[in-house]
């Protein structure tokens, strides 16, 4: 088969170990956070484990943890995740047209590694992106995910419960780490993520539906209200 | 201990084939750009919910160092940026209140 890339496969991986580091060390602690976490409400190693083999999703696997925690039923948290995770058909659809010439086959691997973060590593890079690279690149940030989530679960009890606890908040922080650089590049995503929990604290105070439907209930309602009255072109370009 | 197989089955095809469609259809489809923005305001909207949630949802011994932490999370990831450092900080803060 001809390779229309040029590039020696040594070189495209060397590029792949060198730009997977900041996602390494990003990875690592926040999947031990999960692995401890997943330990401390009472799910089983193999099941912990393959959390983070099969799903390899950071914000949902944590979201489920803490759905699981909070006694919602399989299908609202499948759900919940499908709803948070429809940003990815985004992301990829731009990875795509960059992929052009790399073989179907192959995208099969790659699709697995799309996540958040290494969208937002391939999107800054203007080298090539050929298939060598990009399976070092993901395949490395995934093992330092897997790994991470199996090392938490293994030691993260020796810490002590305060420790645990503070762990645990951890969660929140990293919600919290990640939207607040969106609400400052833009005015309307602020208020859209105000009215959103404001609205969740309305739906759950009045009981406006089930317990578990009252997090996609305030993610559609916010969603469907921001898509119909904010248009801000400027994420939308940053974003795709 | 429960199984959890069939969540993470589940979750499995919900993450994945997001992921997957876009690349082998490889259509520069345009979207309609209502749906568009309902899809891009997704996370924002999970978000903000979520860590409400995980304030009013907290033990009541657990609510103060919850919010302290998150709001140091803030004010971190505000000036400095950055994921790993804000929660790093924000457990610190939530582990001194504790």
């Amino acid at each position: 088969m001809i390779e229309k890339d040029q590039t020696p496969i040594f070189t495209s991986i060397k590029q792949g170990v060198l730009t997977s580091i900041p996602l390494i060390f990003g990875y690592f602690p926040v999947a031990m956070a999960f692995g401890m976490l997943s330990k401390n409400i009472g799910i089983s190693f193999r099941d912990t484990s393959f959390f983070s083999i099969f799903v390899f999703a950071g914000a949902s696997q944590f979201m489920a943890l803490d759905l699981i925690n909070a006694g919602i039923s399989t299908g609202n948290i499948i759900i919940a995740t499908f709803l948070l995770n429809l940003r990815h058909l985004m992301m990829s659809a731009s990875l795509s047209l960059r992929l052009q010439e790399i073989k179907k086959h192959w995208l099969l691997f790659i699709a697995f590694g799309v996540t958040d973060e290494s969208f937002s590593v391939t999107s800054l890079i203007n080298r090539k992106l050929n298939v060598p690279f990009l399976l070092t690149l993901y395949g490395l940030s995934y093992s330092s995910w897997v790994i991470g989530t199996i090392t938490g679960y293994l030691i993260g009890s020796i810490l002590p419960l305060a420790v645990q606890n503070s762990l645990g908040i951890g969660l929140y922080a990293m919600f919290m780490a990640l939207l607040v650089p969106e609400t400052k590049k833009s005015m309307p995503i602020l208020c859209l993520s105000v009215f959103s929990g404001l609205l969740y604290i309305f739906i759950s105070y009045f009981n406006l539906f089930s317990s578990s439907w009252s997090l996609i209930g305030t993610i559609i309602i916010a969603s469907g209200a921001g898509a119909f009255f904010i248009k801000d072109s400027a994420i939308e370009e940053d974003k795709i | 201990m429960k199984s959890f197989l069939p969540l993470i089955f589940g979750m499995t095809a919900v993450t994945y084939l997001p992921r997957l469609i876009p690349l082998i259809t490889m259509t520069e489809r345009p979207i309609n750009p209502l749906l568009k923005r309902f899809l891009l305001y997704i996370p924002y909207t999970a978000l903000s919910a979520l860590i409400v949630r995980g304030i009013i949802e907290a033990p009541t011994e657990m609510q103060l160092a919850t919010i302290i932490g998150i709001v140091a999370a803030g004010i971190c990831s505000f000036f400095k940026g950055g994921l790993i450092l804000s929660v790093l900080v924000s457990v610190v803060a939530a582990f001194l209140v504790l």
